[in-house]
C-alpha cells in the first residue's frame, strides 16, 4: 500500500471524493446543464408568466395572486421547480448509473470509500448543480424585473433548501429501485407532472377543491414554493405554516439521507 | 511457514436456502499468487467478495493482514486492489481520468496520482489511448485499464475474479505477461478462474473449487500428479462406436472419462497406449496425447468438466 493511502483521511474527506468525481461527470454534460438551467425556465417565464399573465390581469387583475402581477407570483415556484427538478436529475440518474447500468458505485466501494460516503458525495455534487440552476434562473428573474435582488436573495436558499431535501428523497426511493424498466417512466408521467401542476405552481392551492389539495401538502415544491413566494416578495405567511414548510422539508432531508445510507450500505454489501 | 496475509476457517455464505461458499478453509501467503478454480457457480466470486470486504459472511473467521474485513472494511480494502469481473469504468471518463478519479478515492494527493497515471498507463500499454473515453476502448484494452485502476494505491494484494474472461488469446496473453510481471515484483495475487490454463500459468498454489466447497489444494503440479497420471490419451471412434470399445479401453488404463465426443483414458505412456490399442485393432478416427492439466484433475474431483 503507498504510504500515502490515509484511511483517517478518507474517513474524513471521502463524501469529497466521490462528490469530485461526479462533478467531473457533470462537466461532461455542461453544455445541456446550461441549456436546460437557463433555456427550460426561461420558455416557462415567457410563455406563461407573460402570455397567460396577460390572460390573468386582463380578466382578474392581481386578485387571484395576493396583490402580485402574475409573473410575479409564479416565478419562486419555477425558482423552486428549478431546483427540484435539478436536484432529481443528479440523483435519480447517477444512483441508477451507480448500482445499475455502469456499477460505478461498486468501484468506488472497492476502495475506502463507504456506502455513506457514496451517498452524501453523490448528494453534495447535486446540491452543487441546484445551487448553479437556482443562480443562473435567480439572475434571470432579477434581469427581467420580475424579483427585486435586495428583497428576493434569500429565497434562492429556499429554494436550494427545498431541492437538497426532494433530491436526498429521491436518492433513497432510487436506491432501492432494482428493475428500472418503468421506473423513469412512472416518476416522470404520474409523480412529476401532477407535483408540478397541483403544487399552487400556476394558482394558489386553495383554487382545487379540497380532495385535491392533500397532493400539493405532501409536494416539496408546494412547501418550497410557498416559502419561496414569502421570502420572495413578501407575500402573507404566518408564522405557523412558516414552521410546518421548513419541518417538513427538514423532514424529508434527514429521511431520505436515512434512507439513503442504509440502502447505499446494504446494496453494496451482498 | 511464511508471514499470513488471509487467514480464513469455516468460511460460509448461505442466500437463503441457497450455500454459496459452505465452511471453507484457505491461507494466502504474502507475495503467493493464489487460486481459486472451478466452474461460474462454485462460489469463487463471492469468496473474493468476503475478502474484499463487501460482503457479509454467514458463519466463520477470516482475516485480512490482521482484521475482520467485517469491522475494519475500509481499513481492509485501504490494502487491497480489486479487479472485478465485469469491467464498472465510468465510460463517459476518458482513459486518464479513471485512474484519477480512483486514486483520489483512496486519498492519494491529487500530485501523486497524477504522477502515478503517467506510470500506470505504460504499464497497461495505454499511453497513446490516454485522453480517449473509455467506452471507444476495445474489450482487452478496457480490462487492462481495469487492472491498472487497481494499481494505482500500489495495494499489498491484487484481487482478479476472472481476469481474463470474454477476451481473445492475444489479449489474454499481454495480460498474462502483466500479472506476471506484478507477480515478480512481489505482489500477492488472488486469481479465480475457470481456464485450467490460466491457473496453471499464474496461480503458486490453488485451492479447486466446486458447489461452494474446496475440493483440492496445492500447486498445479501437485494437483496433477495426486489427482491424475502423466499423460492423457484422448481417442475418438465416432459418437456411436464411442460406447461400444469403452469397456475394452477400460481394461487398458489407469482410468477412463468419457465425454460426449470423445474418451479420456489416464495413462504415463499415452504413445505406448496408442499402439496397443491399434494392436488390438481398435483404429480411432483420431487420437491426442498430451500432458495431464488442471482439467482433468477437476473432472477426477467432481466428475465434470470445468466448461459446461
Amino acid at each position: 500500500m503507498n504510504k500515502g493511502v490515509s484511511v483517517e483521511n478518507i474517513r474524513r474527506n471521502g463524501a469529497i471524493y466521490v462528490a469530485e468525481s461526479r462533478i467531473r461527470q457533470m462537466s461532461k454534460w455542461k453544455g445541456i446543464i446550461a441549456v436546460v438551467s437557463i433555456g427550460n425556465p426561461l420558455f416557462y417565464l415567457v410563455a406563461i408568466g407573460i402570455g397567460i399573465g396577460i390572460l390573468v390581469t386582463e380578466n382578474s387583475g392581481t386578485s387571484g395572486t395576493g396583490g402580485v402581477e402574475y409573473i410575479v407570483f409564479i416565478a419562486p415556484a419555477l425558482l423552486a421547480n428549478t431546483a427540484l427538478l435539478g436536484a432529481m436529475d443528479e440523483t435519480v440518474f447517477p444512483v441508477m448509473e451507480g448500482f445499475k447500468w455502469r456499477k460505478m458505485f461498486y468501484a468506488m466501494n472497492s476502495t475506502p470509500i463507504t456506502g455513506p460516503q457514496i451517498a452524501l458525495g453523490v448528494f453534495l455534487a447535486a446540491l452543487v448543480r441546484v445551487a448553479f440552476s437556482v443562480l443562473v434562473y435567480w439572475i434571470l428573474l432579477v434581469a427581467f424585473g420580475v424579483l427585486s435582488f435586495q428583497d428576493s436573495w434569500f429565497s434562492t436558499v429556499v429554494a436550494m433548501y427545498g431541492g437538497a431535501a426532494f433530491g436526498a428523497l429521491m436518492m433513497g426511493v432510487v436506491a432501492g429501485v432494482q428493475k428500472d424498466d418503468y421506473f423513469l417512466t412512472v416518476l416522470g408521467r404520474l409523480v412529476i407532472t401532477p407535483l408540478f401542476l397541483f403544487s399552487g405552481t400556476f394558482f394558489p392551492l386553495t383554487n382545487m377543491p379540497i380532495y385535491l389539495q392533500p397532493i400539493g401538502w405532501i409536494s416539496p415544491l408546494w412547501h418550497t414554493t410557498e416559502l419561496g413566494r414569502y421570502f420572495g416578495y413578501g407575500q402573507q405567511l404566518s408564522g405557523t405554516m412558516l414552521l410546518l414548510h421548513s419541518l417538513y422539508l427538514t423532514a424529508m432531508l434527514v429521511v431520505g439521507i436515512k434512507i439513503s445510507n442504509v440502502r447505499f450500505t446494504n446494496r453494496l454489501l451482498k | 511457514m511464511p508471514e499470513s496475509l488471509i487467514s480464513a476457517r469455516g468460511l460460509t455464505k448461505k442466500y437463503g436456502d441457497f450455500t454459496a461458499v459452505d465452511g471453507i478453509d484457505f491461507d494466502v501467503a504474502k507475495g503467493e499468487s493464489f487460486g481459486l478454480l472451478g466452474p461460474n457457480g462454485a462460489g469463487k466470486s463471492t469468496t473474493m467478495r468476503i475478502i474484499a470486504a463487501t460482503s457479509r459472511r454467514t458463519a466463520g473467521t477470516i482475516s485480512i493482514l490482521g482484521r475482520d474485513p467485517e469491522e475494519h472494511g475500509p481499513q481492509v480494502r485501504a490494502h487491497l486492489g480489486v479487479v472485478p469481473q465485469q469491467d464498472n469504468l465510468d465510460t463517459e471518463l476518458t482513459v486518464t481520468e479513471n485512474l484519477y478519479i480512483y486514486g483520489r478515492y483512496f486519498g492519494l494527493s491529487k500530485k501523486f496520482v497524477k504522477n502515478k497515471v503517467n506510470e500506470l498507463l505504460a504499464f497497461a500499454q495505454l499511453e497513446e489511448k490516454a485522453d480517449v473515453k473509455v467506452e471507444a476502448l476495445s474489450g482487452g484494452m478496457k480490462r487492462r485499464l481495469t487492472i491498472a485502476r487497481a494499481l494505482v494505491s500500489e495495494p499489498d494484494i491484487l484481487m482478479l475474479d476472472e481476469p481474463t474472461t470474454g477476451l481473445d488469446p492475444q489479449a489474454r496473453h499481454i495480460l498474462w505477461d502483466r500479472l506476471f510481471r506484478l507477480k515478480e515484483d512481489g505482489v500477492t495475487l488472488i486469481i479465480t478462474t475457470h481456464f485450467m490454463d490460466e491457473a496453471e500459468q499464474l496461480c503458486d498454489r490453488l485451492v479447486v473449487m466446486d458447489k461452494g466447497k474446496i475440493m483440492a489444494e496445492g500447486s498445479p503440479a501437485e494437483l496433477i500428479k495426486k489427482y491424475s497420471t502423466r499423460e492423457v490419451l484422448e481417442v475418438r471412434f465416432g459418437s456411436d462406436r464411442n460406447k461400444e470399445v469403452a469397456p475394452i479401453l477400460r481394461e487398458m488404463c489407469e482410468r477412463i472419462e468419457e465425454l460426449p465426443d470423445r474418451i479420456l483414458l489416464y495413462v504415463e505412456d499415452g504413445e505406448a497406449l496408442l499402439e496397443a490399442i491399434t494392436a488390438k485393432g481398435l483404429h480411432p478416427n483420431t487420437s491426442l496425447v498430451r500432458r495431464s492439466s488442471l482439467e482433468d484433475v477437476f473432472l477426477r474431483l467432481t466428475g465434470r468438466s470445468l466448461i459446461e
